[in-house]
């Protein structure tokens, strides 16, 4: 019969302790992969919070959105705006974009939420590209006489805009680098110790994430993530147990947009600019493919998927046929050139290719996501432990 | 004194009348079976009494308060509860969470929040919910995944999720429906003895005849849509239109 326990509190903690070194130490446990440059270092960190705060809709209530991106963006031209009127502190723009994408998912959700199933899903995506086409042509500023969004160019800052705050809380300190900055700390700086980079706007963004994450595993385990759980599984007896279900998914659909808002203002932190392609469905979609393969309704599998995806797109992006060449050094010769130009199909601009493959390969055999298929490892190996101990106890009886 | 009072329903789907003319009155404290030939409307009448079918008209008041204006969640928050003929439980959740949804339900209303305690701390919640549990003989499967559980275990499961809310009136529908015997019994024994310790109204659709005669105070019977009587049990084995209804004219004559 299938048992299912849940962690207790102090093996949540340990988990949580080990998170935290783990992104804390990222620098340096990086490096030998290659993968320590603080610009891809802060994506893994910024998408990671996004596909964590998607999963507490889709993993907990299963509720499929295909229009997050919409949120992310939002919150990038949030924080780009918040920039320009109050000053380059991310700590504002982060707040300003948490609530604007808030107001925005509960206006959207509490549309779509209407619906569920795949019609919910066509409404979320009918709304998020609604938001890519006013943002891309910049429908509201037109009507409004501003400069919205900036259409296609994407909004920046600029030297003449107003920034109040700036040089009230730095005073003395020079902003006209336009370059975001933690009271004065200028957040594009990176330390080098021993050849590793520390970088700070990437610290910033580890910062948030970790207090994201711990609210996110405070939500997993409490009354309210088990209603939302309750909600996947069974809906129906939900409400004739006296449960109004729908704040419930508007609740965790709200929740998972301030996530996403969240994102999209640290994505706007080394490089403030925010610009409509951050809208468009593809990266609705992406999101989507994070945490089924990280592991849907788990509570890393969504960062782990976020990881490797981005991980996967910077390395396989770039690879050409002599990287190809070099990496299948060991085939012989006269094959090579062959293998070299089928694998290169599945490098570069084809790295979706390769994506596409191994995504289906998780949904068929894994669903679970890799979280699932380190949890089934994990049992064959403690349980063929398990199953020596056994024999070594028969040999000692038998002795 | 009438916990539910049931008056002038009449529901029609298309063509058919479901439902003609429907008067109930279920005594606070009692069981009251509703027995019927298949398609006599009894689940009918029933989900009009959870919001999950509105009457056409007619009136059905539940202390003195009406349930047809109001929503399937605030009908149980008012205090009405049910089983359902085929088991509704939370399939991908542990029994034990699956009894304290309804209990968190019962303690927090309709929506709440309630994101920072962690369920496993919620010490009161969870013996309430073990407790009934206890009561319903499914204490050492609280781990187990409610889909893997048998058949018969569904339905207690579900009736355990509906005794942990304290329902004034619980309503099940063939809650014996496909059980062997001796779980039968079983459940007959338990549903007598929720009843007396916990002074829970009950409204029973059974088929099966040992099963509502003994747990029945009052029976209606249902046929083609209408309550063609509604009497103690002694006088409905005798009555000859009830006889009529499930054997047909020509058998009582």
């Amino acid at each position: 019969m299938k048992i299912l326990t849940h962690p207790t509190s102090s093996v949540d903690s340990t988990m949580m302790f080990i998170f935290v070194a783990a992104v804390l130490t990222m620098p340096i446990w990086l490096t030998p992969i290659g993968a320590a440059y603080p610009d891809l270092m802060q994506r893994f960190v910024i998408f990671g919070l996004f596909a964590t705060g998607f999963n507490i809709l889709f993993g907990l209530t299963g509720y499929l959105s295909f229009g997050h991106a919409a949120f992310l963006g939002i919150g990038s031209y949030t924080a780009v705006w918040s920039f320009k009127l109050l000053g380059m502190n991310p700590i504002p723009a982060a707040i300003f974009a948490v609530v604007v994408s808030g107001v925005f998912a509960l206006i959207i959700g509490y549309v779509s939420l209407r619906r569920s199933g795949i019609y919910f899903s066509i409404l979320t995506l009918a709304f998020a590209q609604m938001c890519y086409a006013i943002a891309y042509s910049d429908l509201i500023g037109k009507f409004l006489g501003i400069n919205l969004t900036n259409g296609e160019t994407g909004l920046r800052v600029l030297a003449d805009d107003p920034r109040i705050m700036d040089g009230v809380l730095t005073s003395g300190i020079d902003t006209s680098a336009l370059t975001v900055n933690l009271f004065g700390l200028d957040l594009t700086h990176t330390w080098v110790w021993n050849g590793f980079q520390f970088n700070a706007g990437f610290y910033f963004c580890a910062f948030v994430l970790i207090i994201a994450s711990y609210i996110a595993m405070r939500i997993f385990r409490s009354p309210f993530g088990l209603m939302l759980k309750a909600v996947k599984t069974n809906q129906n007896r939900l409400n004739y147990t006296g449960v109004n279900t729908k704040p419930y998914t508007l609740a965790a659909f709200v929740i998972s947009g301030m996530y996403a808002g969240l994102a999209g203002a640290l994505l706007c932190i080394t490089d403030p600019l925010a610009g409509a392609e951050r809208m468009q469905w593809t990266a609705s979609g992406e999101v989507v493919l994070m945490v089924i393969l990280g592991g849907m309704g788990t509570l890393m599998g969504p960062m782990l998927g976020a990881g490797i995806i981005k991980f996967s797109e910077q390395k396989f992006s770039t690879w050409g046929k002599p990287e190809l060449h070099e990496f299948l050094a060991f085939i012989p010769d006269g094959i090579r050139d062959t293998v070299v130009s089928v694998a290169s199909l599945f490098v570069g601009s084809g790295w979706h290719l390769t994506l596409g493959l191994v995504f289906m390969l998780i949904v068929i055999f894994l669903p679970g996501g890799i979280v699932e298929g380190g949890r089934r490892i994990l049992m064959i190996v403690t349980g063929s432990n398990r199953r020596n101990r056994q024999i070594q106890a028969a040999a000692q009886a038998a002795e | 004194m009438a916990i539910l009072q049931v008056r002038n329903v009449n529901k029609r789907f298309g063509g058919l009348q479901a439902l003609n003319d429907v008067n109930l009155s279920v005594e606070q404290g009692t069981i009251h079976a509703i027995i019927g030939p298949n398609g006599a409307g009894k689940s009918t009448l029933l989900n009009c009494f959870v919001g999950r079918l509105t009457p056409d008209t007619g009136s059905v008041m539940f202390n003195g308060k009406s349930l047809l204006e109001i929503t399937p969640h605030e009908i149980n928050q008012a205090g009405v509860s049910r089983v359902f003929q085929t088991p509704e439980i939370f399939t991908d959740l542990t029994i034990l969470e699956n009894v304290m949804i309804p209990t968190f339900a019962h303690r927090d209303g309709s929506f709440k929040v309630n994101w920072w305690p962690r369920v496993d701390k919620e010490a009161q919640t969870r013996d309430h919910a073990m407790s009934v549990l206890d009561e319903i003989g499914l204490v050492d499967k609280k781990d187990v995944v409610a889909s893997a559980l048998s058949r018969g275990d569904k339905r207690r499961l579900e009736m355990a999720m509906c005794l942990a809310q304290d329902p004034k009136l619980l309503l099940l529908d063939e809650p014996t429906a496909g059980m062997s015997r001796a779980d039968t019994n079983a459940t007959i024994d338990l549903l007598k003895r929720i009843g007396k310790s916990r002074g829970i109204t009950k409204v029973i659709i059974e088929h099966d005849m040992h099963v509502v005669f003994s747990l029945a105070d009052k029976i209606a019977v249902l046929a083609q849509g209408a309550v063609i009587a509604e009497d103690l049990p002694e006088n409905i084995k005798t009555d000859p239109r009830v006889k009529e209804a499930y054997l047909g004219e020509e058998a009582v004559a």
